[in-house]
C-alpha cells in the first residue's frame, strides 16, 4: 500500500473524508456487484438444493448434486472444456507469440501484415464460426478441395467427433490477433541493449530468445495464459454455432436439436449449463453446474490476482 | 550487393564489416522470415476471400466444390435482406450496442476515476474486485439473474443486457483505470488548487486527457454488444424473429436456408462489414486500447 503512493503528502481532508467520498463514487459499481454477483451467487447455492423451474420451488436436498455427478453429459462436457484448456489455449498462445516475434523481424510491410493478422479477431464470433464451418465443409468448402490438390484427403472437420475440436482450435488461432498485439507490444518493450550485450557474448538467436526475451515478457505471457484459460472455461458461442450450423439444427421450440454435435464432442460445460437451465428448465441442476464452473474459474482468477498484486508491488 | 538488404544502414557503419558467410546467412534469413510472413498473411486473408467468392455464386454453384464464381451474382446481397429480417436485426443490435455503450460510459468513467485518483483504505481491494468481476464467467450467476429479470417481466427483451451497464462494466473500469493512473497527479493537484471540485476536475481535466482510453472502451463495448451471442440468446424469445439481434439471426440463417451456402456467406459478410469499416477509421484507437489491456498492473 505504502509503496504505490508514498511520496505525496496526505491530502488536507484526511483519509476518512476520502474514504466516504470514494464509497460514494464507487457506489454504482458496488451496487452492481451486490445485485449481479453477491445476491445471485448466494441464490445459486440456494437453488442448487431445490427443484426450480421458474414457477415451482421445492427443497430436494442433495438430489441435484447427485444427479449432476451421475450425468454422463457433465463428464463429457467437462472433458471437452478440459481439452480446450489443455490444447487450444497453448496452441493459441504459442501461435500468437510466434507471429508477434515474426512481426518484429519483418522489415518490409510490417504495418500491412500487422493489420492482416489482427483483423480476423474483429470478425464477429458467429460470423467467423459460420464461415469456418463452410470453409471446412468436406463437400462444398475450399479447404479439403485445396488439400486435394496436394493429394491429401482432408478429414470431415466439424462433422467428425475427432476433428471438431481441432477445427475450433484453427478458428481460435485465426482470431488470436488481440493477444498477438499484446505480445508484440511486450516484445518491442524489451530494451535493445540487452540483445546487443547477449550478441557480444556470442548468444545464438534461440539462446537470446530463451535468456533475454522470455524472462522480460513472462509477466505478459502469464497474464495472457491465465485469462486464456478463464475464457476457455467460458467457451460457448463458437462451439454452439459450429454444432448448429454443421448439424443444420435450430433452437426454435419443438426442435430435436441435440447440443454438442457431432456426438457431444462440442458440448462444453457452459453450453450444458445453458441447455439444462434454459431449455430443459432444470434450474437446480444448472445451479450445480454454475458452482462447479465458478470453482474452476476462481482458481485461475486467484492466480491472476496474485499476478496483479506482484506487479503493483514492483 | 551492398548491405542495405541485410542490415539497417545506421548501425552498419559502427560494426565491423560482416564476413561474406554472415552476409549470405542474413540474406537467407531475410528471405525466410518474409516468405513465412507472406504465407501466413495469405492464410489469414483466405477465409474472407473464399467467403466473398461464395457469396457471389449462384445457388447451384455454391453447392459444388468449385472455388471461383462462374457468374457474379450480386443480387445475393439484396436477397439476404428480402428473405430475412436482417434490417430489423441490425436495428435491434444497434440500439442494444449504442444504448449499452452510453450507459457504460456514464457509469464507468467516474468509478475508474475514483479508483485511480482517490486515496482511501481498501483502494487495492476495490481494484482486485473489479478484476474478479471482469473474469467471472457470466454463466455462473445466470440462473438467479434470469429469475430476477423474469420477475420484472423484462425477459424477452434486450433490457436485461442494457440496464446493468448503468451500474458500471468491470472490463471498462479496469481499462480506464489502467490509463488514468498514468496521468501525473500534478494535473489534478493543480486543478484542486484552482478550486475545482472532484467532479469539475473529472470533466475539465481528466476527460480531455483520457480521450483515447474513453474512445477505446466505447468501441470495445459497442463491438462486444454487436458480437454478443450468449446474452441475446438467453433473453430474447427464440420464437420471435423480429426481436433477435444480428448474431442470433446469422446463427440460424443456415438452418432456414440450408441449401443456400451463397446466401449464408453473403449474410456473414454483411454482418462482418460494419466492424471492419469502423476498424479502418479508428485503427489507432484499437491498437492503443488493445495494448492497454495487456499491461501488467
Amino acid at each position: 500500500m505504502a509503496a504505490t503512493h508514498a511520496a505525496p503528502p496526505p491530502p488536507s481532508r484526511g483519509r476518512r473524508g476520502e474514504g466516504l467520498k470514494a464509497l460514494l463514487w464507487l457506489s454504482p459499481f458496488l451496487v452492481g456487484t451486490s445485485l449481479f454477483f453477491v445476491y445471485p451467487f448466494l441464490a445459486t447455492i440456494f437453488f442448487s438444493f431445490h427443484r426450480y423451474d421458474l414457477f415451482t420451488l421445492e427443497y430436494v436436498g442433495l438430489d441435484n448434486w447427485a444427479y449432476v455427478f451421475s450425468d454422463q453429459l457433465v463428464i463429457q462436457s467437462a472433458a471437452n472444456t478440459l481439452w480446450l484448456v489443455v490444447f487450444m489455449v497453448p496452441a493459441q498462445l504459442l501461435f500468437a507469440l510466434g507471429m508477434a516475434q515474426l512481426l518484429t523481424k519483418v522489415k518490409a510491410g510490417a504495418g500491412i501484415l500487422r493489420t492482416i493478422f489482427y483483423l480476423p479477431s474483429l470478425v464477429p464470433l458467429v460470423a467467423g464460426t459460420v464461415a469456418f464451418v463452410f470453409l471446412l465443409n468436406p463437400a462444398t468448402g475450399p479447404v479439403n478441395q485445396i488439400l486435394g490438390f496436394f493429394g491429401i484427403e482432408g478429414p470431415d472437420w466439424f462433422g467428425s467427433s475427432a476433428w471438431s475440436k481441432p477445427s475450433l482450435t484453427l478458428l481460435g488461432m485465426w482470431g488470436i490477433g488481440n493477444t498477438m498485439m499484446i505480445f508484440l507490444a511486450a516484445l518491442l518493450d524489451v530494451p535493445k541493449h540487452l540483445y546487443e550485450a547477449a550478441a557480444i557474448d556470442g548468444a545464438s538467436a534461440w539462446r537470446q530468445f530463451r535468456s533475454v526475451t522470455l524472462p522480460m515478457i513472462s509477466p505478459v505471457l502469464m497474464f495472457s495464459a491465465i485469462t486464456g484459460v478463464i475464457y476457455a472455461l467460458q467457451y460457448f458461442t463458437q462451439a454452439m454455432i459450429a454444432s448448429r450450423v454443421a448439424s443444420g439444427g435450430t433452437d426454435s421450440a419443438g426442435s430435436t436439436f441435440t447440443p454438442g454435435y457431432p456426438d457431444g464432442s462440442l458440448l462444453t460445460l457452459p453450453q450444458h449449463l445453458f441447455h439444462t437451465g434454459f431449455r430443459d428448465w432444470m434450474m437446480g441442476a444448472a445451479s450445480v453446474h454454475a458452482l462447479l464452473l465458478f470453482a474452476a474459474a476462481m482458481i485461475f482468477t486467484l492466480m491472476l490476482l496474485r499476478q496483479f498484486r506482484k506487479a503493483e508491488e514492483s | 550487393m551492398t548491405s542495405t538488404l541485410t542490415a539497417r544502414p545506421a548501425s552498419h557503419r559502427a560494426r565491423p564489416v560482416p564476413r561474406s558467410g554472415t552476409r549470405r546467412r542474413r540474406t537467407l534469413y531475410f528471405i525466410a522470415t518474409h516468405a513465412i510472413a507472406i504465407a501466413l498473411a495469405i492464410m489469414f486473408a483466405a477465409p474472407i476471400v473464399f467467403v466473398a467468392l461464395t457469396a457471389l455464386m449462384t445457388d447451384e454453384q455454391a453447392l459444388t466444390s468449385s472455388l471461383w464464381p462462374q457468374e457474379w451474382n450480386w443480387s445475393n446481397f439484396s436477397e439476404v435482406f428480402s428473405k430475412s429480417h436482417l434490417l430489423q436485426w441490425t436495428a435491434n443490435t444497434f440500439v442494444y450496442a449504442a444504448t449499452a455503450t452510453v450507459f457504460m460510459l456514464l457509469s464507468s468513467v467516474p468509478v475508474a476515476y475514483a479508483l485511480a485518483r482517490f486515496r482511501f483504505r481498501g483502494r487495492k481491494a476495490a481494484f482486485l474486485l473489479v478484476i474478479t468481476m471482469m473474469m467471472l464467467p457470466p454463466q455462473v450467476v445466470a440462473v438467479p439473474v434470469y429469475t430476477l429479470w423474469a420477475r420484472f417481466e423484462l425477459t424477452g427483451t434486450l433490457w436485461p443486457l442494457i440496464l446493468p451497464m448503468l451500474l458500471g462494466d468491470a472490463f471498462s473500469i479496469f481499462l480506464l483505470r489502467q490509463f488514468l493512473v498514468t496521468i501525473p497527479r500534478d494535473y489534478t493537484d493543480a486543478a484542486r488548487v484552482d478550486g475545482c471540485t472532484d467532479f469539475s476536475t473529472l470533466i475539465r481535466v481528466i476527460l480531455p486527457m483520457a480521450r483515447p482510453a474513453i474512445a477505446a472502451v466505447a468501441l470495445f463495448t459497442f463491438f462486444y454488444c454487436w458480437n454478443d451471442y450468449y446474452g441475446p440468446l438467453l433473453y430474447t424469445d427464440p420464437g420471435e424473429q423480429s426481436s433477435w439481434t444480428l448474431s442470433l439471426g446469422l446463427a440460424t440463417f443456415k438452418a432456414f436456408h440450408s441449401v443456400q451456402w451463397n446466401l449464408t456467406m453473403a449474410a456473414t459478410l454483411l454482418v462482418t462489414a460494419p466492424v471492419i469499416i469502423v476498424f479502418f477509421f479508428a485503427q489507432r484507437v484499437f491498437i492503443e486500447g488493445v495494448t492497454l489491456t495487456g499491461v501488467k498492473g
